[in-house]
């Protein structure tokens, strides 16, 4: 067989024989049953001890959303003033500047959100203080905050009636302890042992065979890049992302890191099905999630491996794909299945540069991001998953004309306003914040900003619109990848997209785990033979239409604009 | 306020697990692998010339070339092109890498050109090019080396890694190192 088609095979192989297991196993550890990872609870008591936290008591829904909003805070407040004044702190060896107060509010914003969106370059841009104690304490916390917001939400659909969510500091501490720091020693030796730098030694400098001087960036980036993927964060060490060949040195690491972003997302899934005691559940939405992360892959693959045809037709060879943007020991077929598994999860790491990749590619890219619930980031894909369950729940109560029902409750006007809200919410950032983008970019091409707006894109045309719908998208679904071309270190996108950032994380969080606590506050209703059956096929493929119904319905105009306007203007 | 207080001393907590012991244990493991957790290097004569997972500028017609670079192999930042594929400017710059690559390889067709060669990496650190990149350059470097063809072609080969998955590639710094070290 070709050796890449096997590679992105053996990938998806390893994430399932990973991922299943790794369900199950979350599903008893936040049940707070038996599991092997025990050990660790001495740990976890000391971690409550020294924090003064009492890990017994119970929370409402409102309590552990405080909670949950208070640490958040509390990041971004820090973590502001920090980066605004990293070049006068210790462990700066290439004595790279502090940042503006624009660029500090946007990525710390974008840190705390789990976004990653990086409007500044690694090597020169932060410092090792800043990539560790902020950066990757942010990977592991903000990726633990939505995995215990997701369990909160488990808990109150599986109990019958209950104003308790459980305690956010328990999940929030196990969500570490218990999978997300294991995990990244795992992956962060097999980075360090296959060439990604771990050591705190800075810029080296050699002369080449060619008699060039050259500097080389390094640093401790293998403990970074480890949770920047099993936490779906995405932020890279190096300005390059994944693509870099220090940040991912050959094809071992590609697997390796291209597993670990789908693995935790991919688990949280089966986790919930486990947890509520409706294991056919979780696999029905699984395979509603699977069947949509291949009806984006397989184009994307098949649009990358039919290379450029515009250099096509200068008569130049494109036996492996389109190469502009891509590195030779990953090829285009593994960097086409991440560049699909980065948007659908919410990673936003990318092993090439998607400003290059090819039209439709952009436009599978474009619209993974735009659903963000094919299985989606760390906890908060399932949360988005829910509020398509909800409307579809109510879509379908009104088609037989009952009241719905969701997991033994009644629905009722409350729950669908705050589903109805959150659905509309992305479209309504998205498109307005691509709408002021261009009226800006059209208007005020001259504003004195550090980055002046006819100087905004890389690219003219239809490619260049694609550019800022990719950012405003990016930044609402918390991805973090980008049509890179855009010059985004500017008052205007730093201030734009960290509200985006903002609004597009806690909302989704909030409305779901409200929700959650208000249904489960409410009477259990036994099911009869009225009730609508959720764990059906039946009702995914009911599911899966109302997401397609809704995102088409939304985006659709947006995107005939950039990507698929682009890709018609390339066939003559 | 003691929920406030509680976060801070989480916070606190979780900083000397996560960004100070963690982070130390794996550097310390990372100085038993190859490179001592540094990052492998490469020597010619004694002198380090390189990183062997970092590519470097290779533009003189003595060794064989690396892929063009939107940073021109600064090792110090990263960056691709992030053209577009229909840009036209840059659908320019790719046809005149062409006509430079035919103008030093005159006995080229251009359907022999595998488009590595003309289009940027996505780092612009590419330590690598396609077998059929390396392979096109043999005859030029061996006439300027006045080496025997065949012999260049076959360093060409035994540098060709050919994994078990993923694409097949060359590495052009240690393809380099071992064309100097033929003398």
């Amino acid at each position: 067989m070709n050796p890449e088609l096997s590679g992105i095979l053996v990938s998806f192989a390893i994430t399932l024989l990973i991922g299943i297991p790794l369900g199950k196993y979350l599903a008893k550890m936040f049940a707070g049953e038996k599991v092997w990872t025990d050990f660790m609870k001495p740990i976890e008591n000391g971690i409550y001890k020294l924090s003064g936290i009492s890990p017994n008591q119970p929370m409402d829904w409102k309590q552990f959303l405080k909670a949950m909003m208070v640490i958040n805070s509390l990041w971004l407040v820090y973590g502001f003033f920090v980066l605004m004044y990293q070049d006068k702190l210790p462990l700066n060896p290439d004595g790279n500047p502090g940042m503006t107060p624009d660029l500090a509010f946007n990525t710390i914003i974008s840190f705390v959100a789990n976004c990653n969106l990086q409007h500044y370059s690694g090597e020169t841009g932060a410092t090792y203080l800043i990539q560790h104690f902020i950066f990757m304490f942010l990977q592991f916390t903000s990726a633990a905050t939505g995995i215990a917001c997701a369990v909160a939400v488990f808990k109150a659909l599986r109990d019958k009636t209950t104003a308790d969510v459980g305690n956010f500091w328990v999940y929030f501490v196990k969500s570490i302890t218990r999978l997300l720091l294991p995990l990244s020693v795992v992956v962060a030796l097999i980075l360090t042992f296959n060439g990604t730098p771990a050591s705190y030694a800075g810029k080296d400098k050699f002369i080449s065979l060619q008699g060039d001087t050259v500097n080389v960036s390094r640093g401790p980036a293998a403990q970074f890049i480890a949770i920047k993927h099993l936490g779906t964060n995405g932020g890279g060490w190096f300005g390059a992302n994944s693509a870099h060949p220090l940040e991912n040195p050959n094809y071992v690491t590609n697997i390796t890191e291209v597993v670990a972003q789908m693995i935790v997302p991919m688990a949280m899934i089966l986790a919930f099905g486990y947890f509520i005691r409706r294991k056919k559940l979780g696999w029905v939405i699984f395979g509603v999630m699977a069947v949509g992360m291949f009806m984006l892959m397989i184009p994307t693959i098949s649009s990358e491996l039919g290379g450029n045809p515009a250099i096509a037709k200068m008569g130049v060879s494109q036996a492996t794909g389109a190469m502009e943007g891509k590195e030779v020991r990953i090829g285009p077929m593994a960097t086409a299945y991440w560049s699909t598994l980065t948007t659908i999860v919410s990673t936003g790491s990318v092993n090439g540069m998607h400003d290059s990749t090819m039209p439709l590619t952009g436009l599978w890219q474009l619209l993974g991001m735009m659903i963000n619930s094919f299985f989606g980031g760390c906890g908060v894909g399932i949360l988005n998953y829910l509020i398509y369950l909800i409307i579809a729940v109510f879509i379908s109560g009104l088609m037989v004309g009952r009241t719905p029902e969701f997991m033994g409750h009644k629905v009722e006007a409350r729950e669908v306003k705050i589903a109805a809200l959150i659905t509309l919410l992305s479209p309504f950032l998205i498109l307005a914040g691509t709408a002021i983008s261009s009226y800006v970019f059209n208007n005020y091409g001259s504003a004195n900003w550090a980055v002046k707006p006819s100087s905004w894109l890389n690219n003219p045309g239809y490619h260049g619109f694609s550019e800022m719908l990719y950012e405003n998208t990016s930044a609402n679904a918390n991805n973090g990848s980008g049509f890179e071309g855009l010059g985004d270190n500017n008052i205007f996108w730093n201030v734009i997209t960290g509200l985006e950032i903002l609004i597009g994380r806690f909302l989704p969080i909030i409305g779901p785990v409200a929700i959650a606590g208000l249904l489960a506050k409410k009477k259990f209703v036994p099911e009869s033979a009225g009730t609508l059956k959720i764990d059906t096929v039946t009702f995914g493929i009911m599911t899966f239409a109302v997401i397609m119904v809704l995102n088409a319905l939304s985006y659709f105009p947006a995107l005939a604009l950039g990507p698929i306007a682009e890709y018609f203007s390339m066939l003559k | 306020m003691k929920t406030l207080i509680q976060s801070i001393r989480l916070t606190i907590v979780l900083t000397v697990l996560l960004c100070i012991i963690y982070p130390v244990v794996i550097s310390f493991a990372g100085k038993f692998s190859k490179g001592k957790g540094n990052g492998e290097t490469i020597t010619l004569n004694g002198k380090i010339v390189g990183y062997a997972n970092e590519g470097q500028k290779f533009d003189k017609p003595q060794y064989f070339w690396s892929r063009p670079s939107a940073v021109g192999y600064n090792a110090a930042g990263s960056a691709g092109s992030n053209k577009g594929p229909s840009n036209p400017d840059y659908l320019k710059e790719v046809n005149s890498r062409i006509d430079t690559l035919l103008k030093y390889h005159p006995y080229l067709k251009r359907s022999d050109i595998p488009a590595d060669m003309v289009t940027a990496s996505g780092s612009g650190l590419d330590p690598d090019i396609s077998p059929a990149g390396a392979q096109i350059q043999v005859k030029r470097v061996a006439q300027f080396r006045k080496l025997d063809e065949q012999k260049v072609a076959v360093l060409v080969k035994e540098h060709t890694e050919k994994p078990l998955f993923g694409p097949e590639k060359v590495n052009v710094l240690k393809l380099n190192v071992a064309l100097d070290e033929l003398k």
